[in-house]
C-alpha cells in the first residue's frame, strides 16, 4: 500500500524465508537430530492447526473444541490418498477424493445459490437441504470415479516416481484441508447458531464422533487400509522441514491479510459485539461460517502434514484431550494474536516433546505429564493473557492510513462545538 | 418546519411483542415522514427499546407491520435491515471495544467494501484500490465528529463523550436514511448535551437524513423533537407536537403519578380527564 | 403513497419456510426411525430390552451424581470443571484404598465383635462412602483455591484451561507407581452381589447358576445404587431449597456483585459448591466403582464426560435437568450398545446431544438465553 507497509512485507518474507533455509541446512548438516527435526516439524503443522483456531476463536469469538476433530479429517483423508498411491500404487484416493470435494463444493455452491432468494430460511432447515446434496454429490463422485481411476494413475505413471509422489502428496494435502472445510461448512451451519458455551460442547462432540469413527475406520466406513484402532501404518513420510514451514508460511501470510480487510474486521467486530455488528449490517451467521470454514481448511492442511511426518497415524492421537493442544497454545499465545500463536506452538512442541523428555531423569518418564499442568498452572497464573498478549511482528501488525488533513469537502464543516467532548 | 407532503418513510401499524406472557408492546402505531424528527418518550420499561429492537429486526415482532419505504420489515434478518437504511445508537453504548475508531467506522462499509475474500487474500489491486477509498471515507467521517486525530485510539479507550459520538459516527457510515438513536443523551452533563443536541441538528440537516430518538432528558426531546410520541406500558398514550405533549394529562401521570397529574389538571383547570 | 395493510397472503412454501419444517421433519425423521427400530428389536425380546432398561438405570443415576457437580459448578463460576470427573476417579480410589487395606467396611464389627453383621456392613459401607464424599470434597475445595479463585477475574478461557491442567495433573499424578499406580485394580466391594431374576415374580438367583432364559436380571447393587442416589439427591435439593447456604449459592449463582453486596461471602459460597459437588462425585465413584469392579487412574474420563453430557442435555446449571439428563444418557448408552453398535456409544451419546441441542438450545430445562440490546 505505502512504502512502509512494503518493506515490512519484504523484511518479513525475506528473513522467514532465511529461518527456513537455515533451519533445512541445520537438518541437512545434521546439527539438528532426526529426533529434533521432528519437533520442530510438529510445532510448524501444530502453528497451523492454531492459526486456524485463533481465527475462529480469537478473533471470531466462536469458542471451537472441534479443531482436532477436522485435524484428524485431513490427516486420515491425505493419509489414504498418499497410501493408496505408495502401496496399491492406484490414484483411487485421489480420484475419488478430488471428485468428492469438487462435486460435493460444487453442490454447496449451487445449492447456497438456491437457497439465497429464500429469506428466512433456519440454519436447521438449510443444513437439511445441504445433507441431501452432499448425500446425491458424494454418491456421484464415487460412481463417476471408477471410470476414471485407471487413467488417471497411468497418467501419473509417466511422470518420474518421486515426482509423482510429491505431486499427490501436495494434492493431498489440499483436498485434506479442502474435504474439511466442506465438513465444517455443513456442520457449522446449524451449530453456529448455540450460545458460546454449548457450541464449545457440540464442537466437542464432533471432535468425539470423528475419533469414535476413525476407532471403528475399517469395519464401519470400510476403509480396511485404516486398520481402525490398530493405527494405520505405512504412509509415506514425506512431510519435510520444508513443506511444513512453507505451508506454515502461506498460512501466515493468508490469515494477515484477511485479518486487514474488511472481511476481517466484520470477522473480528462479530468477536466484540455480536448485537451491534448485526446492527452495522454484518451478516453474522456467514462471518461465523466463514470463519469456522478457514478454521477448519487450516486445521485439515495440518492433519495431512502430520499424517506424513512420522508415517503413523492412530485415533488416540486425536483424543478429545488432546483438542486442548490447539487451545492451550492460543491462550499461551495470547488470543488474537499471529505472531503469539506461531510462537506458542513452536515453544509447546519443543518443550512438551523435547525438553520436558530430555530434562527427566529415567525412570521419571511418566512423569512428563505431572509436570506439564503444573507448568500451564503456572503459566496461566502468571500469564493470563498469554506471552505475548496482542503484541505482532510488524508485518502482521496493522498499518493505520496517514492522516488526512481536513482537505476533503466533508471536513470542512464540523460545527466547532462539536469538538468539546468532554 | 416539517413537510407533511413527505412521503412516509418508516410506518408501523399493529404492532405487538410478547415475551411469554409479559405483552412488551401492544398495538404499537407510528408513522414517520421523510426529514421528520420524531421523539418516543415514555417512562422506565415503557417498551420504547423493545420498539427499536424490533424496527432494526433484533426481536421478531409477534404480530403487526413494519414498513420501510413501502417494504414490510418484519421477520427480516436485523443486518439487511440495517443495508435497506435503517442504523441505530445504543442505550450503552455498544462500540467494538477493542478495535481501533478508524476500524469501527470502517465495518461500517463491509457490506458494500467493493472486494471479496480472495481479492484480501491475495491482495489484488482491487483490494487496494477500494481499501483506500473505503478508508478515506471513514476518515472524512471521523472528520465531521472531530475524531480524525483519534483514528489509532482503541474505541474503549475513549472518553465518554466521544465513545457517544463515534457510536453516532458508526451508525451514520452505514449510510442510513432513518437514524435511530436510544438515549443519546444518557449520562451527559448540560454542557455536552447542548453540543449533542447541535450535533443531532447538523448530521439531520448534512445528511438528509430522519431521525428517530428516544430520550430521558426533557430539554433534549423538547429542543430538538418536532413530533413526539409518548409510551406507557408498552401502548401509545399521546401524540402531537412538543408543546401538545407538555400539556398532556396523560403524559404528566405517566410519568408522575396520578396524584402529581390531578394537581396538574386542578392547576390547568381546564380539560377533564378520566384515566 | 400507501398501501392496503392487510397482509400478504402467505403461500405454502413460505408457510414451510417460516415454521422451519424442512429442519424439523428431518429430525423428527431420524427420531422416528430410531424409535421404530428399536421398537422393533424390543419386540422381539422383551425381556433383553427390559435388561437394558435396568442396566440403563443404574447407569443413568451414577451419571446423575456426577453430572450434579458438573451442573452446580457451572450454574455458580460458569466453569466446566473438567477436572471433575478425575475427582470421580480419586473417590473410587480412595474407596477401594479404605476397602482393601483398612477394612473400613467392617470396621463396626470390629470394634463391637456382637453387632448384627448386616447393621455392620451397612453401617460400614455408609462410612466409605462419606469418606470418599470427604476427601473428595477437600480435594475440590483445595483445587478451586489454589487453581480456580487466582483466576476468577481473568478471562473465562483461563479457567477452563486450568481444570484441564487439573484434570490432567490428577490423572497424571495418580498413574505415578507409589500414588494409584498405572494399572487396573480389581475393586473389592464392601457387600456381596445378590442377583434376583424376574419370571413371573421376583426369585433369588443362586450363584453358580444360569438365570432363566427370558428373565429380567437385577442386583442388590442396582437397589443401593438407586436409593443412595435418590437420598443424596433428595439432600441436595433440600441443601439448595431449603437452606440458609443454598438459599445463598442461588443468589450468587444469579447476580455475584449483589450478592456481594448483600453480605454474601461469595467465595466461600463458591467454595462449598465445589465442594458438594465433589462430595457427590465421591459418592458416585463408590457406586461406580462397585457395580463395574475395576479402577484404573483414567477411569474418571469417559464416565465424566458423559455426566457432562448429560448435564448440557438436561440445561447446565439446572438440577432436575441433570437427572432427567443423566437417566436419558444411561438409556440411550446401554441401548445403543445393545442395538446399535458397542464401539459407536459414545458417538451416539454426543449425536444425542447434539440433535437436542439443535432443538433446545440450552438444554432441555435450561433457561433460554436472550438478547439484550
Amino acid at each position: 500500500m505505502n512504502l512502509k507497509a512494503n518493506r515490512s512485507t519484504i523484511g518479513f518474507i525475506g528473513v522467514s524465508l532465511l529461518i527456513i533455509v537455515f533451519v533445512q541446512v541445520l537438518i541437512s548438516v545434521g546439527v539438528l537430530s532426526a529426533f529434533w527435526a521432528t519437533l520442530i516439524s510438529i510445532g510448524a503443522v501444530m502453528g497451523i492447526v492454531s492459526l486456524g483456531l485463533n481465527l475462529i476463536y480469537g478473533f471470531n469469538g466462536q469458542f471451537s473444541l472441534g479443531q482436532w476433530g477436522f485435524y484428524a479429517i485431513g490427516a486420515y483423508t491425505a493419509a489414504d490418498v498418499t497410501y493408496r498411491w505408495s502401496q496399491e500404487h492406484s490414484a483411487s484416493g485421489l480420484v475419488i477424493v478430488s471428485l468428492v470435494v469438487l462435486l460435493v463444493g460444487g453442490s454447496f455452491l449451487l445449492i447456497r445459490y438456491m437457497l439465497s432468494r429464500i429469506r428466512g430460511l433456519d440454519p436447521l432447515s438449510a443444513f437439511s437441504l445441504y445433507l441431501i446434496g452432499v448425500v446425491i454429490a458424494g454418491f456421484l463422485a464415487v460412481k463417476i470415479g471408477q471410470f476414471i481411476i485407471n487413467p488417471v494413475t497411468a497418467m501419473f505413471n509417466i511422470l518420474p516416481a518421486s515426482l509423482a509422489m510429491q505431486i499427490i502428496f501436495f494434492l493431498a494435502v489440499l483436498l485434506a484441508g479442502a474435504l474439511a472445510a466442506e465438513v465444517s461448512f455443513i456442520f457449522g451451519m446449524p451449530v453456529l447458531t448455540l450460545g458460546s458455551d454449548y457450541f464449545g460442547i457440540a464442537t466437542l462432540g464432533f471432535t468425539i464422533i470423528v475419533k469414535v469413527l476413525l476407532d471403528n475406520s475399517d469395519v464401519l466406513l470400510g476403509f480396511e487400509e485404516m486398520k481402525g484402532a490398530r493405527g494405520m501404518v505405512g504412509i509415506p513420510k514425506l512431510t519435510s522441514w520444508l513443506w511444513v514451514s512453507l505451508f506454515l508460511l502461506a498460512v501466515v501470510i493468508v490469515t494477515r491479510n484477511l485479518l486487514h480487510s474488511s472481511n476481517g474486521r466484520a470477522m473480528i467486530s462479530v468477536r466484540e459485539d455480536e448485537i451491534a455488528a448485526k446492527a452495522m449490517g454484518i451478516d453474522l451467521a456467514q462471518q461465523k461460517t466463514l470463519t469456522f470454514v478457514l478454521g477448519s481448511f487450516f486445521a485439515g492442511l495440518a492433519g495431512a502434514l502430520y499424517a506424513h511426518i512420522n508415517g503413523f497415524l492412530h485415533p488416540n492421537t486425536f483424543n478429545f484431550i488432546k483438542s486442548f493442544d490447539p487451545m492451550i497454545i492460543i491462550v499461551f499465545g495470547g488470543l488474537g494474536s499471529v505472531t503469539g500463536t506461531v510462537m506458542a506452538a513452536f515453544a509447546w512442541a519443543l518443550v512438551l516433546e523435547g525438553v520436558l523428555r530430555l530434562v527427566l531423569p529415567t525412570g521419571f518418564e511418566t512423569w512428563r505429564f505431572v509436570v506439564y499442568p503444573v507448568l500451564l498452572l503456572i503459566m496461566m497464573l502468571l500469564r493470563p493473557k498469554g506471552l505475548f498478549g496482542a503484541f505482532e511482528f510488524p508485518f502482521l501488525r496493522q498499518v493505520l492510513p496517514p492522516l488526512r488533513k481536513s482537505q476533503g469537502s466533508a471536513a470542512t464543516t464540523p460545527k466547532p462545538t462539536i469538538a468539546e467532548g468532554d | 418546519m416539517t413537510d407533511q407532503n413527505q412521503p412516509l418513510l418508516l410506518e408501523i401499524s399493529a404492532l405487538n411483542k410478547n415475551f411469554g406472557g409479559l405483552r412488551a408492546v401492544k398495538n404499537f402505531e407510528l408513522s414517520i415522514h421523510k426529514g421528520e424528527l420524531v421523539g418516543l418518550i415514555g417512562p422506565n420499561g415503557a417498551g420504547k427499546t423493545t420498539v427499536f429492537n424490533l424496527i432494526t429486526g433484533i426481536y421478531v415482532a409477534s404480530s403487526g407491520t413494519i414498513k420501510f419505504k413501502d417494504q414490510n420489515m418484519v421477520g427480516i434478518p436485523p443486518f439487511e435491515i440495517t443495508r435497506t437504511g435503517i442504523a441505530r445508537t445504543f442505550q450503552n453504548i455498544r462500540l467494538f471495544p477493542n478495535l481501533t475508531v478508524l476500524d469501527n467506522v470502517r465495518i461500517a462499509y463491509h457490506s458494500h467494501a467493493g472486494y471479496n475474500l480472495l481479492d484480501a487474500i491475495v491482495r489484488t489491486p482491487r483490494f487496494f484500490h477500494h481499501e483506500k477509498e473505503l478508508t478515506e471515507r471513514a476518515q472524512d467521517f471521523l472528520g465531521v465528529f472531530n475524531l480524525q486525530d483519534r483514528q489509532g485510539e482503541i474505541a474503549k479507550n475513549l472518553p465518554y463523550g466521544e465513545q457517544r459520538r463515534l457510536e453516532i459516527a458508526r451508525a451514520l457510515a452505514a449510510e442510513p436514511q432513518l437514524l435511530l438513536l436510544d438515549e443519546p443523551a444518557a449520562g451527559m452533563n448540560s454542557k455536552e448535551v447542548v453540543t449533542l443536541m447541535e450535533l443531532i441538528h447538523f448530521i439531520r440537516d448534512r445528511f438528509k437524513l430522519t431521525i428517530l430518538l428516544i430520550e430521558h432528558q426533557m430539554r433534549v426531546v423538547m429542543g430538538v423533537c418536532e413530533w413526539i410520541t409518548v409510551m406507557d406500558f408498552g401502548e401509545v398514550i399521546a401524540r402531537g407536537n412538543p408543546a401538545e405533549i407538555q400539556s398532556d394529562p396523560k403524559v404528566v401521570e405517566a410519568y408522575l403519578g396520578r396524584g402529581a397529574a390531578e394537581l396538574a389538571k386542578k392547576l390547568s383547570e381546564k380539560r377533564s380527564h378520566v384515566a | 403513497m400507501e398501501k392496503s395493510t392487510t397482509a400478504p397472503p402467505v403461500s405454502f412454501f413460505q408457510r414451510i419456510i417460516r415454521g422451519r419444517w424442512i429442519g424439523k421433519f428431518m429430525l423428527a425423521a431420524i427420531s422416528i426411525l430410531v424409535t421404530v427400530g428399536i421398537a422393533f428389536k424390543a419386540s422381539q425380546s422383551p425381556a433383553l430390552f427390559f435388561q437394558q432398561l435396568i442396566n440403563g438405570l443404574q447407569l443413568g443415576f451414577v451419571y446423575a451424581l456426577i453430572a450434579l457437580g458438573y451442573t452446580m459448578v457451572y450454574g455458580i463460576v460458569r466453569l466446566i470443571n473438567f477436572a471433575h470427573g478425575d475427582v470421580f476417579m480419586v473417590g473410587a480410589f480412595v474407596s477401594y484404598f479404605a476397602i482393601a487395606n483398612f477394612q473400613l467396611h467392617a470396621w463396626p464389627s470390629a470394634v463391637i465383635p456382637e453387632i448384627n453383621p448386616v447393621i455392620s456392613l451397612v453401617i460400614g459401607t455408609i462410612s466409605v462412602i462419606f469418606l470418599a464424599m470427604a476427601t473428595c470434597g477437600f480435594l475440590a475445595v483445595t483445587i478451586e483455591r489454589v487453581a480456580y479463585k487466582p483466576l476468577r477475574d481473568a478471562p473465562r478461557i483461563s479457567a477452563l484451561i486450568t481444570a484441564i491442567g487439573v484434570s490432567f495433573f490428577l490423572e497424571y499424578f495418580g498413574a505415578l507407581p507409589f500414588v494409584f499406580t498405572s494399572n487396573f485394580i480389581t475393586y473389592k466391594r464392601p457387600f456381596e452381589v445378590t442377583t434376583w431374576y424376574i419370571q413371573n415374580g421376583i426369585h433369588h438367583l443362586e450363584a453358580g447358576v444360569e438365570a432363566p432364559t427370558g428373565s429380567v436380571l437385577f442386583s442388590n447393587i442396582l437397589i443401593i445404587i438407586i436409593i443412595i442416589s435418590l437420598l443424596l439427591l433428595a439432600s441436595l435439593q433440600f441443601i439448595v431449597r431449603r437452606t440458609k447456604v443454598g438459599k445463598a449459592m442461588r443468589a450468587v449463582s444469579y447476580d455475584k456483585p449483589t450478592a456481594r453486596l448483600m453480605g454474601i461471602n461469595v467465595d466461600g459460597i463458591i467454595s462449598v459448591t465445589f465442594a458438594i459437588g465433589a462430595a457427590l462425585a465421591g459418592a458416585a465413584g463408590v457406586l461406580y466403582a462397585t457395580a463395574y469392579p475395576q479402577v484404573v487412574f483414567w477411569m474418571g474420563i469417559t464416565p465424566g464426560l458423559k455426566a457432562f453430557v448429560a448435564a448440557v442435555l438436561g440445561g447446565i446449571g439446572s438440577i432436575p435437568g441433570a437427572l432427567v439428563g443423566s437417566l436419558i444418557m444411561g438409556q440411550a448408552e446401554v441401548l445403543s450398545a445393545g442395538y446399535i453398535s458397542t464401539p459407536m456409544r459414545d458417538a451416539i451419546a454426543f449425536t444425542i446431544l447434539i440433535l437436542v441441542l439443535l432443538v433446545r438450545p440450552t438444554g432441555i430445562f435450561g433457561e433460554p438465553e436472550r438478547e439484550k440490546a
